[in-house]
């Protein structure tokens, strides 16, 4: 029970720092993946746009479901809003409480991954380099040029090494235009998400905070008591275990006795502690005939009522406990008369 | 501290999150891996797709066998599905929901090798460079098609001669890892999206069948383990007596045979005891002689 406790305070109190602690990580693992993923612009006309807006805004949605998928709450939310009423009402306030809290924090990792583009500037640069203003940045004029022809020249400004439109407009003028409106849109959404933030943080105790302490403190409920009750579950099987395969064993070594009519040893003072922890199987041929049967034959899931000491005194302890189907079998039999 | 041993002992016991750290350190292992590859395109035209392909699948198998193996609980699964019945009812319930999640474990490692493969590029390149079309290109006009097969097969080889001054090989590369990456990407948000939805549905469908396969699975691991525990346990205890009717019955020979007198010293009594009896060189050398020629036979009973 001790046990049972500390685990439970343990969990109490450090629910909300370790699922701040997985939304913190998965937030450096997400600038991590763009330091380590190559940008590479296809600089084709019509790749362009799609390669840059799917970099931008792909990784982001796949990190924000990433985010619901490793909470292990989302399981939890999922279950209490399918399960039958039964003797406990369902309330939709705590389940709007679980399911807001799991999506704010699994918006933090995309909302870093996309101020990080923005901020770095390549996504932008490929994907809108086609539209850059040629008539106020560079020589619009240039004869001789179609306009898929243009379009072409410009598609490759991100590609630097293959860019062939110096007369047409200044690669180093074209990129830190782009780069600029990038990071101008990265500045200004990192403050939108911010103020967001903050409201949301700062306005909430206005409205309804009594609902919301008791739905923050159910919800805390339902997670710690599945959680318990998943313990309890592991803790029964392990006990029913043991006893089963104790069970087991003496099982063996009585229909050892029987078999080859040994006389039932004495119990006697000075056996000690180790030979009843034997088990009663003192012999290879016992052991491996309890090896063997182990495999072919696994003993039913039901347990044995322990055996209660015979009130006589009688010395034969190895005795078979009672068979719980014969008292039944009586009480039947009495039924059947009336 | 206490609570720090409990938690250890609470994380050990179960065996659901042992598997899964196996499966984090597999996936890491898999991405350090593939950083560690020399990755080395051959650039002839009937080895490039092998040899892409090639590092693309057949490291996956063997991350994918290597998870099967390190994980108990498929031994215990195999075990569980080819028992004879016995006394105790098979529920292949049970058996199905111990091979799902196995899979689903030892499918993370192949999937983050083929993401990071295609999220670099390399391999793509090396095997399709030779399939590309030549007219979206510059450069590639004007040659026969035996040529343009050898250059295109070396586009990935960016060192050899041929390609150091040949601008158009950069793009061949730019737009084959440019598909690449965008497979890549869509794998990894078709994955995550069918991650999600079956975390979110799955308690939408048989949840108390789930519960149960669940709870016998967790008991069927346990019991293996206290089955393997007690037989230790067992064995010791086996062990110490067999050992112990050894010495008694050296020391009953060593009586018989040399006419010894027992001593009969009334201090020592508790230090003989665990001499049992045998106490010169001689005596010492007899008995590990038997023990090596003539071990006791297995039954203490």
């Amino acid at each position: 029970m001790d046990k049972f406790r500390m685990i439970f305070q343990f969990f109490q109190s450090n629910q909300e720092s370790f699922m701040n602690g997985i939304c913190g990580i998965m937030a450096l693992a997400s600038t991590q993946m763009y330091s380590a993923f190559d940008f590479n612009c296809p600089c084709l006309p019509h790749y362009n746009m799609a390669y840059g807006l799917g970099i931008l805004l792909v990784p982001p949605f796949i990190l924000f479901l990433l985010g619901f998928v490793l909470n292990n709450n989302i399981s939890m939310l999922a279950e209490e809003w399918r399960r039958p009423h039964g003797q406990r009402g369902k309330d939709p306030a705590v389940l709007r409480y679980m399911f807001c809290s799991m999506a704010q924090r699994a918006m933090i990792a995309p909302v870093v991954w996309v101020s990080v583009t923005l901020l770095d500037g390549k996504c932008i640069t490929c994907a809108f380099c086609t539209s850059v203003p040629v008539e106020t940045l560079g020589n619009a004029s240039h004869p001789l040029l179609s306009q898929g022809e243009i379009q072409r020249v410009l598609a490759r400004i991100p590609c630097k090494e293959i860019y062939n439109g110096q007369e047409l407009i200044a690669n180093e003028v074209a990129v830190r235009y782009l780069r600029c409106i990038s990071q101008a849109l990265g500045w200004c959404f990192v403050l939108l998400m911010t103020t967001l933030a903050f409201l949301v943080r700062s306005l909430r105790p206005c409205f309804s905070q009594a609902a919301f302490l008791k739905s923050r403190y159910w919800s805390h409920y339902i997670d710690i008591e599945r959680k318990l009750f998943d313990e309890t579950c592991a803790e029964h099987a392990r006990s029913f275990a043991k006893v089963c395969i104790q069970q087991f064993f003496e099982g063996m070594s009585t229909d050892l006795v029987a078999a080859h009519c040994h006389q039932p040893r004495k119990a006697s003072e000075d056996m000690g502690e180790a030979s009843k922890k034997l088990l009663g199987i003192t012999d290879q041929g016992t052991m491996n005939m309890a090896l063997k049967s182990w495999h072919r034959c696994k003993p039913p899931l039901h347990l044995h009522p322990p055996v209660l000491p015979s009130g006589n005194g009688w010395a034969g302890e190895g005795q078979p406990p009672v068979h719980p189907s014969a008292p039944r079998r009586e009480t039947a039999a009495y039924y059947s008369l009336v | 501290m206490d609570r720090f041993r409990m938690i250890f002992q609470y994380f050990q016991s179960n065996s659901e999150s042992v598997m899964n750290g196996i499966c984090g350190l597999l996936a890491l292992a898999s991405v350090k891996m593939y950083t560690c590859l020399d990755f080395s395109c051959p650039c002839l035209p009937q080895y490039n797709r092998a040899y892409g392909l090639g590092i693309m699948f057949v490291p996956p198998v063997i991350l994918f066998l290597c998870s099967l193996i390190l994980n108990r609980q498929s031994l215990v699964m195999l075990d569980e599905w080819r028992r004879p019945q016995g006394h105790r009812k098979k529920d292949l319930a049970v058996v199905r929901y111990m091979f799902s999640s196995i899979m689903q474990r030892a499918m993370v490692a192949p999937v983050v090798w083929i993401i990071v493969t295609l999220l670099d590029g390399k391999c793509l390149i090396c095997a399709f460079s030779g399939s590309m079309d030549p007219e979206k290109f510059v450069g590639f006009a004007n040659i026969t098609p035996v040529q343009l097969e050898q250059l295109l097969a070396k586009v990935p080889c960016k060192d050899d001669e041929l390609m150091r001054n040949n601008t158009s090989h950069k793009a061949v590369s730019r737009y084959l890892r440019c598909w690449s990456q965008a497979l890549g990407w869509s794998i990894l948000l078709i994955l995550i999206v069918a991650a999600f939805l079956a975390r979110w549905l799955r308690p939408c469908f048989n949840q108390d069948t789930l519960l149960q396969a669940r709870h016998w699975s967790n008991y069927i691991d346990i019991e293996q383990k206290i089955f393997e525990e007690t037989c230790c346990e067992h064995s010791r205890l086996f062990a110490h007596k067999c050992i112990l009717h050894f010495f008694e019955s050296m020391r009953q020979e060593i009586k018989l045979h040399s006419f010894n007198l027992p001593r009969q010293g009334e201090g020592d009594e508790g230090e003989e005891d665990l001499l049992q009896g045998i106490t010169d060189q001689h005596q010492v050398n007899k008995l590990l002689k038997t023990w090596y020629y003539e071990k006791p036979p297995l039954d203490v009973s």
